[in-house]
């Protein structure tokens, strides 16, 4: 059986070459340090966006955008077997996905390792970061219950802050003036074919990156002697361990996903005032309170301009740091650009948990 | 992880305690694996369930059916099945599944020559035995027992065949 087993490996190696692949695994190492607690987000960002795979192609079986989409999702919550289940997980893992990946990047952030030569990863990760966040706001709408509807609605709204191209544009994304069953069908071919065929090659971009690279010293890490440094095998070393957090993300995402099944509000109805209390998901919190607070400062359009002004050049600067902190020295500019973490960091948990007050 | 020294050590059963370690990670891995699919398959084999639920009903009515009009037949469905009303001339009833046991294809009542046809490769059966006649089919179609009253037609799961 095993000398079978062998000469199957030997004949497939032949022609793949497998075994430089087993080569390559035997060689890669990770530094071991006092941050690299930080090194397993990005495993964590990835095991969610699998579960996000796989759920979301169970729910498929059942889902059905247009007019029936609100029926076709409260079926797959109350008849059909463990339905709310799988519901429930998509929805857990959504939010978790998004919590790994903030804290995935706000580590790469303040470790520094969006310096050269790892740009592309940076900029890859930051884009992965905006589809996954336009992955949760087109889902968000397709089960059609009310807070979905009224919650795409107003983010719609945001676009009329562009003139002239705004509405038009957004007329055209929702399939009409208004959200409807045309809107239900295009956030779906967004959210199951068009995402998915842009997130998975920017995604494997991003990980071959890794592979390339290595993963990043942290500045305190890099200032001490080479002969000082500590490693630790890839394989297995590091990927037991890797899969031990795995573990642990599964068991907190299925005690969440059964302790507190994802709700299904009543059926959308454009006629029905929008329900009290009525906010974004959290992670478009921040926007939201950002957009409202320079609305009370200058009211009218001015207001709403400027706050979306202030996000994008912010998003902006945020994206184009490699560029002006690039090099290896802690000097001032580096200490400026944790600032600007740090700021940035504070900034959004304090909008994020303002807007939850002004609830 | 323990020292390679602590790996022989036997207990008092004459476990060494690798092999502990071994079958109670195995052990483990199993019952996740199995809490994992348990509800991957019963979500999947749901609509498998509702029509094996479906096809357990025993008896179905056809509101105004009785007055089917004689040498005609009507299609309905008996649980999930497909399944055929025929009317016959001389005034008696057939009920039967109009599911051919070839190949799963919905036959079809030939009212000019008093037969069951299947389209697809041409078997055909007694319209008044559901016997299959001529063609591939391997066995008969199921009958069903036929009671007409003044308000429809009741179709019931036949005795014998139950």
């Amino acid at each position: 059986m095993k000398s079978l087993l062998l000469s199957a490996y030997s004949w497939a190696d032949e022609r793949l070459g497998l075994e430089e692949l087993v080569e390559f695994a035997r060689h890669k190492t990770v530094p071991v340090h006092s941050q690299a607690f930080w090194y397993y987000w990005g495993g964590l960002s990835l095991f969610f966006f699998l579960i996000q795979f796989a759920t979301g192609v169970l729910l498929l079986l059942y889902y059905r955008p247009g007019p029936d989409a609100y029926d076709s999702v409260r079926q797959i919550t109350f008849d059909t077997n463990f339905g709310w289940l799988v519901r429930s997980v998509h929805s857990w893992a959504a939010n978790l996905m998004i919590v790994a990946i903030f804290v995935h990047m706000f580590s790469v952030f303040f470790m520094k390792a969006y310096r050269k030569p790892r740009e592309f990863g940076w900029w890859s990760g930051v884009a992965l970061l905006g589809l996954a966040m336009v992955f949760g706001f087109s889902g968000y709408l397709l089960p059609m219950d009310d807070l979905a509807y009224f919650a795409t609605k107003v983010g719609m709204e945001i676009s009329n802050l562009l003139p002239v191209l705004g509405p038009k544009l957004a007329d055209l994304v929702r399939g009409g003036p208004d959200v409807s069953e045309y809107t239900v069908h295009r956030f779906f071919a967004l959210h199951v074919v068009v995402l998915p065929a842009v997130f998975l090659p920017v995604l494997g971009f991003h990980l071959w990156l890794v592979q390339r690279h290595g993963n990043a010293l942290p500045p305190s890490e890099e200032t001490r002697p080479a002969a000082l440094r500590k490693n630790e095998t890839f394989f297995p070393d590091f990927m037991v361990k890797d899969f031990a957090m795995w573990l642990v993300a599964f068991n907190i995402l299925s005690v969440l996903a059964f302790m507190f099944p994802w709700d299904l509000g009543p059926q959308a109805d454009p006629l029905k005032p929008a329900p009290l209390g009525i906010h974004p998901e959290w992670y478009f919190m921040s926007q939201f309170q950002v957009l409202k607070i320079f609305g009370d400062w200058f009211p009218g359009t001015l207001g709403e301009v400027l706050g979306m002004a202030v996000f994008t050049a912010g998003g902006i600067l945020w994206f184009l740091i490699p560029l002006y902190d690039n090099t290896q020295e802690a000097g001032r500019r580096a200490r400026r650009a944790t600032w600007f973490g740090l700021f940035t960091l504070m900034a959004l948990i304090v909008t994020t948990i303002w807007g939850y007050l002004a609830l | 992880m323990s020292k390679p020294t602590d790996n022989n050590t036997m207990s008092a059963g004459g476990v060494t305690r690798q092999t502990f370690l071994r079958a109670a990670v195995g052990g483990a891995g199993v019952v996740y694996a199995a809490g994992l699919a348990y509800p991957v398959y019963r979500y999947v084999a749901s609509p498998v369930e509702k029509a094996a639920k479906e096809s357990a009903v025993t008896e179905v009515t056809l509101k105004d059916a009785q007055k089917l009009a004689p040498g005609s037949a009507l299609m309905f469905k008996f649980g999930s099945r497909p399944s055929m009303l025929i009317h016959h001339d001389d005034g008696t009833w057939t009920a039967l599944t109009a599911v051919c046991t070839h190949l799963g294809c919905t036959v079809h009542y030939q009212e000019d020559k008093k037969r069951i046809h299947c389209a697809c490769h041409g078997g055909v059966y007694d319209p008044k035995t559901g016997a299959n006649v001529s063609g591939p089919p391997p066995k008969p179609l199921k009958r069903y027992e036929v009671k007409v009253t003044d308000a429809g037609v009741i179709i019931s799961r036949s005795q014998d065949r139950a």
